[in-house]
């Protein structure tokens, strides 16, 4: 059934009966061409890539909750490509340009809005910083627009110039970043994935992952043994234990990332804004609410929420640069798993066991990086070489020291990036 | 989240700066060879259940302490202080 | 209407308030709803979606309807509960969310277009054309959303933030938690007892029946009493319990003064972090409401509201009442109505079995299937087994049973257990720990139930904290049963409302289920179910129900979504609390800050310190006018500049050296006493982490100092290594960074300005360059460093902080009859690109050793930290990109920071991008732009042109690659 406002006004006419499930419900069949652990929005995106892009269609992604249970549907809905560093940079690019096109590759409205981003600066340094970035990222081939104080009064009157504990000294203004809906992101991609015949397995957790001569082999489910020679793991908040199935043990660490959204509001911030001398940063969503966000909890944590100092952190950073969203009340606070690594980028990559293949260590970016992860995942998936745009999330970088993709430049302690 | 100083008590979460996995104790040798070297600064258990990490009660008396944790529940089941944990290990 | 006789309302205190222009008035001790509804006035607000006329559903924080926006300007609040607020005289109340106005809403249109505008309607349209999402859909959906509007300008209202520490928290000041309270009080516990309604009591003030032949009212005045007179008890009143957290800690927001009229001094709330040995929730339950057709029309009601509403306020919200149930706490409202006087048109039970008696019209096995009325309810229409009947009624009391608020049980990812008996979740043990349940909340509804509840609570807690309970007799109260059976939507037609608010429809479900989204968290987020104000409060488990229907499941088997943080809305003024303006981070002065400020200098943030830009002189228009002359001045006699904010770290102990030898990558140990060496410290992984002279006093004393970006990261790390890898080594450390005041004294005549200062003079071989020791200024001991971060012959002297103001001025004043002067970090930074000298836009936490040029540093003899990992191919490649010096020498001559470096023949595109400029100085010294970045070879590449493209600001020029070092790169001057 293809989605359209033609079809709202005939089911509407009709009582609206004629809607079907988005994704069928299949039983899982005793063999797959490949597997794909995890039916987030990194696996589901693969899991269409691989059938859109590679015809492979005799696959089966496997959750062992509902789909987009996990970090797509919890986060703060951000899509922008402002990376700096070799292997980011090409890769975001990448990804937003997938995002651009995404509704009608889809048919789902995923409500990408491109209201622009701005990253704040409040120092001399910081702005040379910013510079930098937004530099890296013309010479990408994206957008990105350095602003002085009075350009950013321009679009941001209602900041605090006056008051505030580190003035604004200016801001990066990336035009084509903005947010998502991100629950839509997840089923537009399952939709997409199981029109083309790919079979989207709830309630089914993988228990084991069978190896035979350094070979994948098959994985072991709550409901029941399948055969595979290619298994794609898109666990990002568990990779660890998932790895673990396979005997490996990754340079991940998991974190909660707190985020938060209040009350329905009428229109009142029109972009995306990070503050750049405390972690916070905030969008309005179409619905009203004020979605905001901070750094991690700092402590390693699978719990899905987090703790009141950096809750109350958050709201001072608010407080701080923009006082008119005081009264602003906070309806709902929530906890993601971040697969930490030691430089803050991913990994994308091959392992040593033959047909097992990994992406994961998305940090707190991977909202972003749904269509474009699922689009080069599939192509090493499928070809058994890195796409052009995501040769630099190797695993053995960390080991090497080669082509490490430090954006904070925190180094190895994963919590810090 | 609260966690017990073994030299003040009890104290807020906010009282204390995180390092990650208590692995950090044990440092291999510079000669140890790559393989540990990597493990060491970069490969983690990561589990969801009991864990060892390090904190530091950095807005109190600086201890480095190693705190025993259940990562999926937050309860706290010990605290030591690390110098004592690294001195018992010889 | 107003009912004679009802209510705890003070009728001697009229109060007058506003809503929407026109004034009403209440009295003392109504909410905006209750003096509303005693004015006749119904409608209090419009639905999201559909712009539904609606008036309250509830009498308490949980209402999905009658949302209002409180004053006027920068003291605005949306979104506000008309059933929380309270009146106070002058209160201007407004509607929000309707367009002209409240009774004649625009919008009011999305009612007939409902059909088109079902679950998720908006994921399967509005893609084409591409771009008018962002310019026509979007904004055109933004404004029809979201509820009131914010003011747009800076808060105005006062919030606070505060600590409180107890043995027993009891939240809910009911009859549960009353009872508790008391106990755990008598038995000498620190009792903290929370309640988010104004006055303690619980449902005992909505209800008539007796407490210990008292009525409830008074029986809870008894007990407040009580617990007053308890010092070892606090009552916290319109303070609600809003989070459960980690090791008995709770967040809670006290409404300190929003219901009265705004007084400089107090806040409108604050927040609290709680901290509890143990906690008692006693939060009671909520109604629900029964799904049928239009059943949200403004006076239809939860029973249990009604009942509020009559008890509590006198107010009844309509002439004549119908009261729909399907269980015996239904029965109540029409006999306390009936008793008050007000006319029952009928009760309507659900059950063909209820026993019922009343002098009203009573119909057993009926349920109200539709409702008429246009902006209130004018009739309901009951089915019976013989036909339907309408009705003409304007209130309709409405009961689907109660659920347990388990919310705050579940704040930790707990989940509830479901109880087919009274078809409600209620909570596991120990989903909180330490939290014990009881009353309501735990599923024990009637008011002795709740007493033995609230008395078993605290005695299990007592007992977990060793003290011992002397338990009080429970008193002589109503002990109904409570009988129900379900009742979630009654068949028809029409839309029948789960989620007021959101306007999610019994259908909505069903359409959900039908697309798949058969999952109760798929269901949720598609049909916006529980993501209203609420959270699902009125709605959860009704469309729960629906959902577990239609598929096919039971309801413990669907499952339920979580209730997260916090219970009620939060404002983030108040969890934001204190760093509004300059109150988010400290504001850390140096003590030469009040000189510095006489002297004009316009300061800059340095992390949480401030330090002087430059200090203007009379002439000068612009800071580079300064700062050249400030660089002028130090190369050609003398500066001073305050350096106290760099940070300092003492190290002392037997083992200082080897400790040393081994945060460092060279080596210490073999440094003399009175020596000052410059040293490199790596991350374990092989990056710089800072650099930094240190000192060696004595054998066994140094001071090291970091820069002062890592002053804090340094010591944690210093303390980490020496604790957590070396506790044999003895050794003690601690930061006398605030001890210390430092100050450099840089330039050919910085000898001349010490020696006027210091009590005994020093010459180049007494004091020669890197020397330091103790010295006399006056009778202050005083510590004297000969180091320079200019290239100049420079020292810095640092005297105990009490002394750093006059320190300060003593020395400007030498260098100022020198010719000389104080200089900024303007000029400081210009000194230092001159000099090649890093800091930290150089060593940005990518950059090792080996591309600073400082790969020889890290001693082959001994361990340090970062040795190992530094030797990583990755990480001494010689296709790194390497510090360099960059001068422009194309026709642009200004150099820029963050641009990047490429061949000149290349395009400027990522793939080519060969480095990048970290900073950028104008040099009055070599009259030309300076620059430092880093370049890929850049070591080999010296005297090579390269091109600088910055695309942000459009400029473009050719830079020949340097030497880092500009200036007197061997060094004479320093040491002269």
């Amino acid at each position: 059934m293809r989605f359209s406002g033609l079809r709202i006004l005939k089911e509407g006419l009709t009582g609206n009966k004629g809607w079907r499930a988005h994704w069928r419900d299949p039983e899982p069949k005793a063999e797959y061409d490949a597997i794909i652990i995890g039916g987030g929005g990194h696996g589901l995106s693969t899991a269409y890539y691989l059938a859109k892009n590679h015809g492979m269609t005799n696959i089966a992604v496997l959750e062992k909750g509902y789909i987009g249970g996990g970090n797509v549907g919890r986060n703060t809905t951000i899509v922008r490509a402002n990376y700096f560093l070799n292997g980011n940079s090409e890769f975001y690019s990448h990804s937003l340009k997938l995002w651009e096109g995404l509704e009608e590759d889809l048919n789902y409205n995923v409500m990408h809005s491109q209201r622009g981003l701005i990253n704040l600066f409040h120092s001399d340094g910081q702005r040379d910083a910013f510079v930098r970035r937004g530099n890296a990222m013309v010479n990408q081939g994206d957008d990105a627009i350095l602003l002085d104080r009075e350009g950013v009064r321009k679009h941001l009157p209602y900041l605090d110039f006056d008051n505030v504990r580190f003035p604004i000294y200016g801001g990066l203004l990336h035009p084509r970043g903005g947010t998502a809906r991100h629950d839509a992101v997840a089923w537009g991609f399952a939709r997409g994935a199981d029109m083309r015949g790919v079979d989207i397995i709830q309630n089914c957790e993988v228990t084991g992952i069978d190896i035979e001569n350094g070979a994948v082999t098959g994985v072991q489910t709550s409901r029941g043994a399948i055969k595979t020679k290619k298994i794609g793991m898109t666990v990002a908040g568990r990779s660890g234990q998932v790895a673990a199935m396979a005997g490996m043990r990754l340079p991940i660490e998991s974190h909660v990332l707190q985020a938060f959204v209040t009350e329905g509001l009428k229109p009142v911030i029109d972009h995306v804004i990070s503050f750049g001398m405390g972690h916070f940063y905030i969008s309005q969503s179409d619905k009203g609410g004020l979605v905001f966000g901070g750094d991690l909890d700092f402590y390693a944590s699978y719990a899905q929420r987090g703790n009141l100092p950096m809750k109350e952190h958050v709201m001072e950073a608010g407080m701080t640069l923009m006082p008119m969203i005081g009264e602003a009340k906070v309806l709902r606070s929530w906890g993601g798993i971040m697969d930490m690594t030691p430089d803050g980028s991913p990994i994308i990559d091959k392992s040593h066991i033959d047909g097992l293949f990994l992406n994961c260590g998305w940090c707190y970016g991977g909202f972003k990086a749904v269509p474009g992860s699922g689009s080069v995942f599939s192509h090493l998936m499928a070809t058994g070489t890195h796409h052009s745009e995501a040769t630099g999330f190797r695993l053995d970088r960390f080991r090497t020291g080669v082509g490490i993709i430090d954006e904070e430049g925190t180094g190895s302690q994963h919590n810090l990036h | 989240m609260r966690l017990k100083c073994p030299v003040c008590g009890e104290r807020d979460l906010r009282e204390f700066f995180y390092v990650g996995d208590a692995v950090a104790l044990d440092r291999p040798d510079a000669d140890a060879g790559m393989d540990a070297w990597d493990s060491y600064v970069h490969l983690r258990d990561n589990p969801a259940g009991v864990t060892r990490d390090l904190w530091q009660h950095e807005a109190g008396c600086a201890a480095w302490i190693v705190v025993t944790r259940n990562t999926v529940t937050h309860e706290v089941k010990e605290t030591a202080l690390a110098g004592d944990v690294k001195r018992a290990r010889g | 209407m107003r009912v004679s006789g009802k209510g705890l309302i003070d009728r001697s205190t009229p109060v007058r308030f506003t809503f929407d222009g026109t004034s009403y008035s209440g009295f003392m001790g109504d909410t905006v709803a209750s003096a509303l509804l005693a004015n006749d006035v119904r409608l209090m607000g419009r639905s999201f979606k559909y712009h539904r006329p609606r008036g309250p559903l509830t009498a308490g924080s949980e209402e999905p309807n009658a949302l209002v926006t409180v004053k006027r300007g920068t003291d605005a609040e949306p979104n506000v509960r008309a059933t929380v607020q309270e009146i106070y005289e002058g209160l201007e109340v407004r509607s929000q969310n309707a367009w002209p106005s409240l009774a004649f809403d625009a919008l009011g249109v999305n009612d007939f277009a409902a059909p088109f505008l079902s679950a998720g309607f908006y994921y399967k349209t509005f893609m084409w054309p591409r771009a008018f999402w962002e310019r026509v859909y979007e904004p055109i959906i933004r404004r029809a959303a979201g509820l009131g509007g914010l003011s747009g300008t800076a808060n105005d209202a006062e919030y606070e933030k505060a600590h409180a520490f107890c043995d027993v928290l009891v939240i809910g000041a009911g009859p549960t938690g009353l009872m508790a309270a008391l106990e755990a009080g008598r038995a000498g516990a620190d009792v903290i007892l929370a309640d988010e309604d104004a006055r303690a009591g619980g449902r005992l003030l909505s209800e008539t029946h007796l407490v210990n032949g008292q009525s409830g009212v008074d029986w809870a005045a008894g007990v407040i009493a009580e617990l007053e007179s308890m010092d070892n008890v606090r009552i916290m009143t319109r303070t609600t319990v809003t989070g459960a957290y980690d090791q008995g800690t709770y967040g809670a927001l006290e409404r300190v003064s929003g219901h009265v009229a705004a007084k400089r001094g107090t806040p409108r709330a604050c927040f609290w972090r709680i901290v509890s040995k143990r906690s008692i929730l006693a939060a009671g339950a909520l109604e629900r409401p029964v799904a049928f057709q239009n059943n949200d029309r403004p006076g239809i009601m939860t029973a249990g509201a009604v009942r509020s509403y009559v008890n509590k306020w006198g107010v009844v919200p309509g002439r004549d009442v119908v009261v729909f149930g399907n269980n015996d706490d239904a029965h109540r409202t029409a006999q306390d109505l009936h008793a008050a006087g007000v006319h029952i048109a009928a009760l309507v039970d659900s059950r063909s079995d209820a026993h019922v008696t009343g002098d009203f019209p009573i119909f057993t096995g009926a349920q109200i299937c539709g409702s008429g009325g246009r902006l209130g309810l004018a009739s309901v229409t009951i089915r019976t087994q013989i036909g339907t009947e309408k009705i003409a009624t304007e209130c309709l009391a409405m009961s689907g049973g109660w659920n347990p608020s388990v919310h705050l049980t579940c704040h930790m990812n707990g989940r509830p257990v479901w109880r087919d008996d009274i078809a409600s979740f209620v909570p596991r043990a120990d989903m909180i720990p330490g939290m014990v349940t009881a009353g309501a909340c735990n599923g024990v509804f009637s008011t002795h139930g709740a007493l033995v509840e609230g008395q078993r609570a605290a005695k299990e807690t007592l007992e977990a904290l060793g003290m011992k309970m002397s338990a009080a007799g429970i008193p002589e109260t109503e002990d109904a049963p409570y009988t129900m059976s379900p009742l979630w939507a009654v068949g028809g037609t029409g839309r029948a409302w789960l989620d007021f608010q959101n306007d999610v429809t019994v259908k909505d479900i069903k359409q959900a289920a039908k697309e798949n989204f058969r999952s109760v968290e798929h269901m949720k987020r598609y049909t916006t179910q529980g993501m209203a104000t609420d959270q699902g409060k009125n709605s959860n488990v009704g469309a729960l129900a629906i959902l577990a229907d239609v598929t096919g499941r039971g309801i413990p088997e669907t499952g339920t979504t979580t209730f997260r943080p916090p219970y009620t809305p939060v404002p983030i003024a108040a969890m934001g609390a204190g760093a509004q303006g300059k109150g988010f981070a400290p504001e850390r002065l140096t003590t030469s800050h009040e000189g510095t400020l006489k002297r004009n200098a316009p300061m800059i943030e340095a992390g949480m310190w401030y330090r002087p830009s430059y200090f203007p002189k009379d002439a000068e228009t612009t800071w580079r006018q300064s700062c050249d002359r400030e660089v002028n001045m130090l190369r050609e006699s003398v500066g001073v500049c305050d350096v106290s904010t760099l940070g300092k770290i003492d190290i002392q102990g037997p083992d200082a050296a080897a400790f040393l030898d081994f945060v460092y990558t060279n080596t210490f140990s073999t440094l003399k006493a009175g020596r000052v060496r410059y040293g490199l410290m790596l991350r374990e992984d092989g990056t710089v982490m800072d650099d930094g002279t240190t000192a060696r006093l004595s054998e066994t004393h140094y001071v090291m100092t970091t820069t002062t970006a890592a002053a804090g990261s340094v010591m944690r790390h210093l303390e980490f290594v020496h604790q957590c890898l070396r506790p044999e080594l003895d050794v003690s450390m601690i930061s006398v960074t605030e001890q210390w005041a430092q100050f450099a004294v840089a330039g050919p005549k910085a000898r001349d300005v010490l020696n006027a200062v210091l009590a005994h003079q020093i010459d180049n071989d007494s004091f020669p360059f890197m020397a330091c020791g103790p010295v006399k200024v006056g009778d202050v001991d005083a510590r004297l460093f000969r180091i320079s971060f200019s290239g100049e012959h420079a020292y810095e002297i640092a005297v105990p902080a009490r002394y750093g103001a006059s320190m300060f001025e003593t020395l400007i004043e030498q260098a100022l009859a020198l010719g000389g002067g104080p200089y900024g970090m303007e000029a400081l930074n210009v000194l230092r690109i001159e000099k090649g000298f890093i800091t930290h836009a150089e060593i940005h936490g990518r950059v090792t050793a080996f591309d600073i040029g400082m790969e020889r540093m890290i001693s082959a003899k001994k361990d340090c930290i970062g040795q190992t990992m530094a030797a990583r191919e990755g990480l001494v490649g010689e296709d790194r990109e390497q510090l360099v010096g960059l001068k422009p020498i194309g026709a642009v001559k200004q150099l820029m920071a963050g641009a990047h470096l490429f061949d000149p023949e290349s395009p400027a595109t990522r793939e080519h991008s060969e480095g990048y400029v970290t900073s950028v100085g104008f040099s009055p010294t070599e009259a030309s732009f300076l620059g430092l970045g880093f370049l890929k070879g850049g070591r080999a590449r010296h005297g090579q042109t390269v091109k600088l493209v910055d695309h942000m600001r459009g400029i473009e020029t050719l830079c020949e690659v340097c030497h880092p070092v500009f200036h007197d790169p061997e060094g004479g001057k320093t040491r002269g």
